[in-house]
């Protein structure tokens, strides 16, 4: 790489940045440029298992099953749902690529009613029932059958009940885990013989949970007992409220379930049921917390050393997190242009990024308002609730309105399953890991750098600091540029699970101070339980109250704690802890 | 006595000729000036990501009509004020455009709070609005004209089209609002409905969030197991960009429109725009209108609205797309310009009179109405899945258009309200009517 194209691009990159009033156009573009890339990368896992399926060759299907396929060539979703029912029926793999394509929107049909298949990979046209080319036509012009959610509900089962037959062990595994899930009663055969053939534990085990759901309804004493059974092994909360009308009694006082031993093993699993949700409750309550947590540790971490360390009322800590977050959304915007290669990793630029822009940001108030008005606690709190409002009004001056849309990475979209019924998105797994990588990065700052040292210094005893030699004034600049900066660290995260638009600061200054001040001014640990607490007392409350009702619960509970407790859950000495 | 009658006649001849001659110079400086339309929509502040597109295409509407000679005689002037989503700036700048710039008609409002701050000074100074949004009734007043839906037609029509076989069957309903009067008035008139086909209390889960929400983690894993009791659907009352929120975390924890369908009575194209619409495929809404309605009325709307778009160069450019308040915005507008025609003045009452039974060709490819009755229109009702290109595709509408019941025959005490403004009842809230001569 020369250095004439890294100067180039920097020198473009500041003509952006200087131009940024037009810039609203450029971004969208290059946004679009962004989300295609996105969707690109997502397309990749899914492929790789259906690749195989999405190929359609040369080859003639039966003519039974070609004639049955070509019903799909329709505009009508009541035919469509007919056809699909009767391909079922067929039980004919080769009827799969079709189904597939039809799923992922890439099934056509032409004006006579030949079904065409595209390919995802290259955008090739195949006819469906012969496998030809076929050049001369082009996807713009086809109709295409409506993948609504009427067809969808016939679809996934259909494509399960061809699929258990397949060769590949990971497809039948998907199969099964798709008739596990929904059942359909003309699919009892099907799944009978999918279970004798089959070899895999997983599938098999997955095969019978389908099958006991069916005969629940069996006339076989015991068949029921033994589906019964099943189900209560699985423990799925979708299965409950099957087991629990066994339990019941008709009008008449008569058990609905004649056989007792049923009876009894419904009424076991009933309860296992009940008890693996009360723990996943439990669990997810506890997990949502942290999550909720880590979200308003990182949008207070900022304040906690501007107001917490320095005892200064920024109202603009709110537009400290969007200006973060807009950076994130700009660092997207260039990578999308400049480097789109690289697209997925620009998050990771985003983080020093934000920094060094609030930072900068963060310095220009200091210097330009702020250290006009230390110790005049009123004059700041208005004066930085004026640079709020300017800090509002020119980002939607410049990006407009309207939220922009800041895409995930695809390693950073997705979800991860904790454990069963509780699941975390996976920005929301990293915004946890980034809270505790800020906080560290704050701890290191302070105790293990010379301006960490000096900030604590002043902090303590500003004129025995100053008479010792410590610059002070240039260390509150500083001060405010690192809390500044982590402000802007705290707007990446956001930006990655809440809208961005120019008001966004405004729904997280409340709970920064909030946060700030139960945990005890002037110290770093306190925002960390304070946040936690709050976010893991939420979700707790959540839902036994509704998310209104404990919002105000919290909040009042927090107002009670700071008259009891004025100084916060841990109190430190320091410049605002001697006023 | 008798000498001075003479007198008088003249006097009372040159009175007259002058009054008739100052009439006269009244009436020619009137049709030299041009007829004010105030536009009172939010162009910043949390509101102005949906109403700054009714401004627009307002402005075009008033542009299209200009470009056809004006209404009799006259340009259309626009007056657009920007309330800044303060709810009561909303009441003074209503005021200021009746009594300073002296408009005709107001095309304006969205959120209910705010139209409920400007009716009492459209009463008390005898203006009149169009409002151009859904909302959940409860009200008819006399100044103000209801395009957008009560909630006959739209949600009602929308739990009916879940319960059939075709949207799932649903037994269960999760009712999922911003904590305000709009979702708690539908929520209201829902349960109502839902207790009257049959599902009772126990299925039915009604839960609120604060405004601008963002973390339903602990909502969304409450539907998950909601649903494990019987086939769900969600009613999504949630407003604004907090949705954008809420489905991704739909999407997060793998609920799928096939077995809990969510439909949103808030969530249109221009809604849409910021989200990642891959993840919603399938979900729903129901509103009057779509932005991908195939009719020639419809195709020649979203044209212009390109065209418009393009010319004035608007922000956004090609992403721009059409919804139903707008459509309701412009044909609010047309009707206004229809009844001006007929009455063959401005004046507020003899419009008034005239926008009753006025009807528009509608781009959803309707005739629609104005009631001759109770100030609201009468709307098809359409259902629509949405499609990954953010988009939506119709799956459901009605076979004619609906007409609208401002006070909910599922809301308790409502049974003899009546909104009426013809002889004898002449009124929007009442148990009988206002005027009996008894003959």
């Amino acid at each position: 790489m020369c250095k004439t194209a890294w100067t180039h691009r920097w020198s473009l990159l500041l003509l952006i940045l200087l131009a940024l009033p037009g810039s609203g156009a450029m971004a969208d573009t290059a946004l679009d440029q962004a989300e295609e890339r996105v969707e690109e990368l997502d397309q990749d896992d899914d492929e790789a298992i259906e690749d195989q399926l999405a190929a359609v060759e040369e080859r003639d299907l039966a003519p039974g099953t070609a004639e049955v396929l070509s019903r799909l060539a329709t505009a009508d979703r009541r035919e469509l749902q007919a056809a699909m029912e009767d391909i079922a029926g067929l039980q004919d793999a080769d009827a799969l690529p079709t189904l597939f394509a039809l799923q992922d929107r890439r099934l056509y049909y032409t004006e006579d009613g030949t079904l065409i298949i595209e390919n995802p990979q290259d955008g090739s046209l195949r006819e469906a029932t012969t496998g030809r080319e076929r050049a001369d036509l082009s996807s713009g012009d086809l109709a295409q059958p409506r993948l609504t959610n009427v067809v969808r509900r016939t679809l996934r089962p259909t494509i399960g009940a061809l699929q258990i037959f397949s060769d590949d062990p990971q497809a039948r595994l998907a199969a099964a885990d798709e008739l596990a899930e929904r059942p359909r009663p003309e699919m009892r055969d099907a799944i009978t013989e999918a279970l004798e053939r089959e070899t895999a534990a997983e599938t098999d085990r997955l095969l019978n949970i389908a099958l006991a759901q069916l005969d629940l309804d069996s006339d076989d004493d015991a068949r029921r007992l033994e589906a019964v059974q099943i189900i209560a092994e699985v423990r799925a909360n979708r299965l409950r409220s099957d087991l629990e009308a066994l339990t019941r009694m008709d009008d008449d006082g008569n058990y609905l379930e004649p056989v007792a031993e049923i009876r009894e093993a419904a009424a076991a699993g009933v309860e296992a049921i009940d008890r693996r949700a009360r723990f996943a409750g439990f669990a997810s309550d506890f997990v949502y917390g942290m999550s909720m947590g880590s979200v308003l540790l990182l949008a207070a971490m900022g304040l906690a050393i501007v107001f917490g360390l320095m005892g200064v009322i920024n109202m603009a800590h709110g537009e400290l997190l969007m200006v973060g977050a807009y950076t994130t959304f700009m660092t997207q915007s260039l990578f999308a242009l400049f480097a789109p290669q690289w697209f997925q990793y620009y998050l990771i630029a985003a983080v020093p990024l934000a920094f060094v822009v609030t930072a900068g940001v963060g310095i220009l108030m200091e210097r330009g308002v702020i250290r006009f008005l230390y110790n005049r606690p009123l004059e700041t709190l208005l004066a930085t609730w004026g640079i709020s409002l300017i800090l509002i009004q020119s980002v939607r001056w410049m990006f407009g309105a309207q939220n922009v849309a800041v895409a995930s990475p695809p390693w950073f979209s997705g979800s991860v399953q904790i454990m069963q019924g509780v699941t975390l998105s996976t920005s929301r797994v990293g915004v946890i890991l980034f809270a505790i990588f800020v906080v560290a990065l704050v701890w290191f700052l302070m105790n293990r750098t010379r301006l960490g040292l000096e900030v604590r210094a002043v902090m303590q005893n500003r004129d025995m600091a100053a008479a010792l030699g410590v610059p002070a004034k240039r260390v509150d600049m500083w001060t405010f540029a690192v809390g500044a900066g982590v402000a802007g660290l705290g707007g990446v995260a956001l930006s990655q699970i809440v809208n961005v638009g120019p008001e966004m600061g405004q729904n997280y200054i409340v709970d920064s101070f909030m946060v700030v001040v139960l945990g005890g001014v002037g110290n770093l640990l306190g925002p960390v339980f304070s946040a936690l607490g709050i976010g893991v007392t939420t979700k707790f409350l959540e839902p036994a109250t509704g998310a209104v009702l404990a919002t105000i619960l919290v909040f009042a509970a927090i107002i009670l704690f700071i008259q009891w407790r004025p100084q916060g859950i841990f109190a430190l000495k320091g410049r605002s802890a001697d006023d | 006595m008798h000498s001075e009658q003479p007198k008088t006649a003249l006097v009372r001849a040159t009175a007259g000729s002058a009054l008739a001659l100052g009439l006269l110079a009244a009436g020619n400086a009137q049709a030299d000036d041009p007829i004010k339309v105030g536009i009172l929509h939010s162009l910043s502040g949390t509101m102005a990501i949906s109403e700054t597109s009714l401004r627009d295409v307002a402005l075009m509407t008033i542009e299209d009509i200009n470009e056809q000679g004006g209404l009799l005689g006259r340009e259309l002037e626009p007056v657009v004020m920007d309330p800044g989503s303060d709810w009561p700036t909303y009441a003074e700048q209503a005021r200021e455009m009746i009594e300073r710039e002296e408009v005709d008609v107001i095309f304006g409002s969205w959120t209910s709070v705010s139209r409920e701050a400007v009716l009492p000074v459209l009463e008390e100074l005898n203006g009149l609005m169009f409002y151009p949004v859904q909302y959940e009734g409860e009200e008819s007043s006399r100044n103000i004209f209801y395009t957008g839906a009560a909630p006959n037609q739209q949600t009602l029509p929308a739990v009916e089209y879940l319960m059939s076989e075709e949207g799932g069957g649903a037994e269960r309903f999760y009712l999922l609002g911003t904590d305000y009067v709009f979702p708690r008035t539908t929520n209201r008139i829902v349960r109502a409905y839902l207790n009257a086909h049959g599902i009772g209390d126990e299925d039915i889960e009604e839960v609120y969030t604060p405004f601008g929400h963002d973390d339903f983690q602990t909502i969304v894993d409450d539907i998950g197991s909601f649903a494990d009791g019987g086939p769900t659907a969600v009613i999504n009352t949630v407003n604004g960009d907090a949705n954008v929120a809420f489905y991704q975390e739909l999407a997060n924890q793998g609920i799928d429109p096939i077995d809990v369908p969510v439909l949103a009575t808030s969530v249109g194209e221009e809604e849409l725009r910021g989200m990642d619409t891959d993840l919603l495929a399938g979900h729903l809404a129901a509103w009057n209108y779509f932005m991908s309605i195939d009719t020639p009325e419809n195709e020649q709307f979203t044209e212009r609205w390109f065209e418009y778009v393009e010319e004035n160069d608007l922000s956004g450019g090609s992403d721009r797309v059409t919804n139903d308040p707008m459509e309701a915005t412009h044909m609010g507008i047309r009707m206004w310009a229809q009844a001006v025609l007929q009455a063959g003045t401005t004046d507020v009452d003899a419009v008034r009179q005239a926008v009753y039974g006025q009807c528009v060709d509608s781009p959803s490819g309707f005739e629609v109405c104005m009631d001759e009755e109770n100030h609201h229109l009468h709307k098809p009702v359409i259902i629509g899945e949405i499609e990954p290109d953010g988009q939506f595709f119709p799956v459901w509408e009605t076979d004619d258009v609906v007409r609208a019941e401002p006070w909910s025959e599922y809301v308790e005490g409502n049974e003899n309200r009546t909104a009426n403004w013809r002889y004898p009842w002449v009124c929007g809230d009442c148990e009988e009517p206002t005027y009996d001569l008894g003959f």
